[in-house]
């Protein structure tokens, strides 16, 4: 069995001593210190692709995704400076003016990441203008439906998919602004021949683009408590 | 020195001394779009028509380095360089044939002693121009594999290190790490297997630097390779080029195939017990495979996504070990710093940027295209001396350096030494070594736009910062352009720059504001006067004005 070493550390003036295979969010979190994050969800691997959960160390002029950054002996790490909470405010700008967004109309009004961010971080309108891109909706799956407008792109649905699943019927396409899900060869979902309609995806989707059919406005409440779990069993 | 080496040097040495004269054509990729193919066929032609073939010889070699001249033809007499001419045509075959030996041909010469010949100082160019690229004995003729040679039966992996560590050498890609402590770094770290990897992903516009080195001289990069695999203990590794230099790529492979029937690479190499196996990659098109994250799962053939370091790949690297990834003209230097030494390299350069920078030089100069110049040389020197000034001898706007990571530096700060931290105090950076030089004429407005429009475009889409904050930024940059900007969106500009350098997780991302905050820091007036005259400048943003 490996040994692992014990670090001490401080987040936020509060003394934690953590393991040093945990990473600075696992540490924050065991102590009642919430991080924000976006595309991170238990039991999968990391991305660092969202940046909100970057935070300040001291020592250190650049900033630092918590969830893929390991503690330290003597780290004294700062969650919530100023700098770092007007940077996470113009990132969910970024998100909401980046596709269509229109929380009014959508399945998972009141159930979504991106949503209760905002409501969060106090942002109340957004600062940038909005790209307004014209995406598809893809509906045909029998029992799920993928829509392009309130994808974020924090592949969550990828890795699922890929780790848990085993699958690995999704994947990105295109890059930069250009970039959107896919289904193994860019097929339509319902026509993929390695999708096994586990709906793991939907599940851990922040957002509403990915949906169980035959939901309304903010009937789409989603459970991801089986990730952990599938994972912890998998594990022994 | 090697037996079978010394045998092939001194077969070379014999054969080249028959001829009392070398007709040297460039075939690097810019002359060769110049069609100095063909040339090379017509003097030859010319040469067997009139008879003197027994006295001179047509020889394809690598960049002469004044690409706008192309294509170039160098004389050489009795190992004297005669002439170098330029712009040379199929029809200028029989008369450069006759002046052989003779007076050059005056309508098409260059002057031997012009500065851009001069002022350089050839070490990654050494051979560039020199040497066939397609023949491994051409590169053993000028001591070629003598310094792996010597390496690996001299030296143990430590003092091979440690002779780069003396060299002061750092990472000619952009960064500016110290090669050496990299190297010890891979060598310390614990792996089942090591890797080297050189970086040939030369993607920043303007930039040809790499590509000329592995077409005109791609030996060098082997033999460097080589040295790094011994001195970090590695017996693999993967040469990653875009695939957009089929000559490169062409070159690689041949050198690749000719080393191995050496017995140079391979299993058991010069007879000892030292093992090296290179691969070659290509890239399909992706900027951020440059990145070295980006680059590793490309090669493993995943998406090219960088990933966030640490760890670096010198820990964790290809297949998860640990790797050594250097840039192509880092490699290049290499085999000259074990041959001469690492004190002879460190007294090239300045106090924190040894040895020499190979530059690309492109725009508006009257004399554009690959120089190698020692460390500390001023911007201007390269402007005005090297570059030969603005054509139509305007001024000088500013000079761009590092591509789309990079800033521009403006006229009245030409008089910089070039090295890394001069660079980086005036917002640019080293960059892997594309110069643009601009004249008065240029909006620096249209620069930055046309750099952010490139980071768009390349961005890979896995962090937002870069994905949608590039956007951001270009679209307010083209309402700039466009006479339509207002005061609030560059207010905004400001802000995206800043958010998107520090929070974005890899360099493209990071270094993607450079153009613009370069620009807006010594060319503000610019954006200034493109703002929109009815505009009220007291305008608050919504959110302060909610807030």
């Amino acid at each position: 069995m490996r040994r692992y070493r014990i670090k001490t550390l401080k987040i936020d003036g509060i003394d934690i001593g953590g393991r040093e295979d945990e990473t600075l969010l696992d540490l924050a979190r065991q102590n009642g210190i919430d991080i924000p994050t976006l595309c991170h969800v238990e039991g999968l691997s990391a991305s660092g692709g969202c940046r909100m959960c970057l935070v300040e160390v001291k020592g250190s002029d650049r900033l630092l995704p918590a969830c893929v950054t390991y503690p330290e002996e003597g780290m004294e790490v700062f969650t919530q400076t100023e700098q770092l909470v007007k940077y996470r405010k113009m990132i969910l700008d970024l998100f909401f003016s980046e596709r269509n967004h229109v929380c009014a109309v959508c399945v998972s009004n009141g159930h979504c990441d991106l949503q209760g961010m905002a409501a969060r971080m106090g942002n109340t309108n957004v600062g940038v203008p909005y790209l307004t891109p014209q995406m598809s909706i893809d509906a045909s799956h029998p029992y799920f439906l993928m829509d392009h407008n309130r994808c974020i792109l924090c592949t969550r649905c990828v890795r699922v998919c890929r780790e848990i699943e085993g699958a690995q019927t999704k994947g990105i396409s295109g890059r930069g602004i250009d970039s959107r899900i896919i289904y193994d060869l860019d097929v339509e979902w319902g026509d993929s021949m390695t999708c096994t309609s586990c709906g793991k995806c939907v599940q851990v989707c922040p957002t509403g683009a990915l949906v169980a059919k035959g939901r309304s406005v903010a009937e789409m409440t989603k459970r991801r408590e089986f990730l952990p779990y599938l994972q912890m069993m998998r594990d022994e | 020195m090697n037996e079978k080496l010394e045998s092939i040097k001194t077969a070379e040495l014999e054969k080249a001394a028959q001829f009392p004269h070398t007709i040297k054509v460039c075939v690097a990729a810019g002359c060769r779009s110049a069609q100095s193919e063909l040339l090379k066929e017509a003097l030859e032609n010319e040469v067997n028509n009139n008879g003197q073939k027994e006295s001179c010889r047509i020889k394809g070699v690598g960049c002469l380095g004044l690409c706008s001249a192309a294509p170039l033809v160098a004389l050489e007499s009795n190992g004297r360089t005669e002439a170098i001419y330029r712009e040379v045509q199929s029809e200028d075959a029989p008369d450069i044939i006759k002046a052989v030996g003779k007076k050059p041909v005056k309508r098409l010469t260059l002057p031997l002693n012009m500065p851009f010949f001069e002022r350089q100082v050839k070490i990654a160019l050494e051979n560039s121009g020199e040497i066939d690229p397609e023949r491994i004995e051409d590169y053993i003729a000028v001591d070629g594999y003598t310094a792996l040679y010597q390496s690996i039966t001299e030296m143990t992996p430590s003092q091979v290190v440690d002779e780069v560590i003396r060299s002061g050498l750092r990472g000619r890609g952009g960064g500016g790490y110290p090669t050496g402590l990299k190297w010890v770094t891979v060598a310390k770290s614990e792996g089942a297997k090591r890797y080297v990897i050189c970086n040939g992903d030369e993607g920043d516009p303007g930039a040809f630097m790499d590509r000329s080195i592995l077409e005109s001289d791609p030996h060098r990069i082997l033999e460097g390779m080589a040295l790094a695999a011994y001195a970090v203990g590695a017996d693999e590794g993967y040469i990653y080029v875009r695939g957009e230099y089929p000559l490169a790529i062409k070159r690689l492979e041949m050198a690749i195939r000719q080393a191995k029937r050496q017995g140079i690479l391979g299993t058991g190499i010069m007879g000892t017990t030292f093992t090296f196996n290179v691969h070659i990659r290509l890239g399909a098109g992706a900027f951020v495979c440059g990145e070295e994250t980006a680059l590793i799962a490309s090669i493993e053939g995943g998406r090219g996504h960088p990933r966030p370091r640490p760890p670096y790949p010198a820990e964790m690297g290809l297949w998860g070990e640990p790797t050594l990834i250097n840039n192509v003209e880092t490699f290049a230097n290499v085999p000259t710093i074990i041959r001469k030494g690492g004190a002879w390299y460190a007294d090239i350069g300045t106090e924190t940027s040894k040895g020499t920078k190979v530059f690309a030089l492109a725009g508006g100069l009257v004399n554009a295209g690959l120089v190698e110049v020692p460390m500390g040389i001023s911007l201007r020197e390269i402007v005005d001396d090297i570059g030969g000034g603005i054509i139509g001898g305007g001024r000088c706007k500013a000079v761009q350096t590092g591509g789309p990571s990079g800033g521009c530096i403006p006229f009245d700060h030409l008089d910089t030494p070039v090295d890394y931290e001069s660079l980086r105090k005036l917002g640019s950076i080293m960059g892997s070594g594309g110069m643009i030089v601009m004249d008065e004429d240029t909006s620096m407005i249209d620069v930055a736009k046309f750099f952010m429009e490139f980071c768009v475009d390349e961005s890979c889409g896995k962090c937002i910062p870069c994905r949608v904050g590039t956007v951001h930024m270009y679209n307010i940059l083209d309402d700039f352009t466009q006479g339509r900007a207002t005061r609030h969106q560059l207010d905004l500009l400001e802000k995206l720059c800043d958010m998107v350098s520090r929070t974005s997780l890899c360099g493209l991302g990071q270094t993607a504001p450079n153009p613009v905050v370069s620009t807006l820091r010594y060319f503000r007036d610019e954006y200034l006067a493109a703002i929109k005259d009815h505009d009220n400048t007291d305008r608050i943003p919504l959110r302060e004005a909610i807030a």
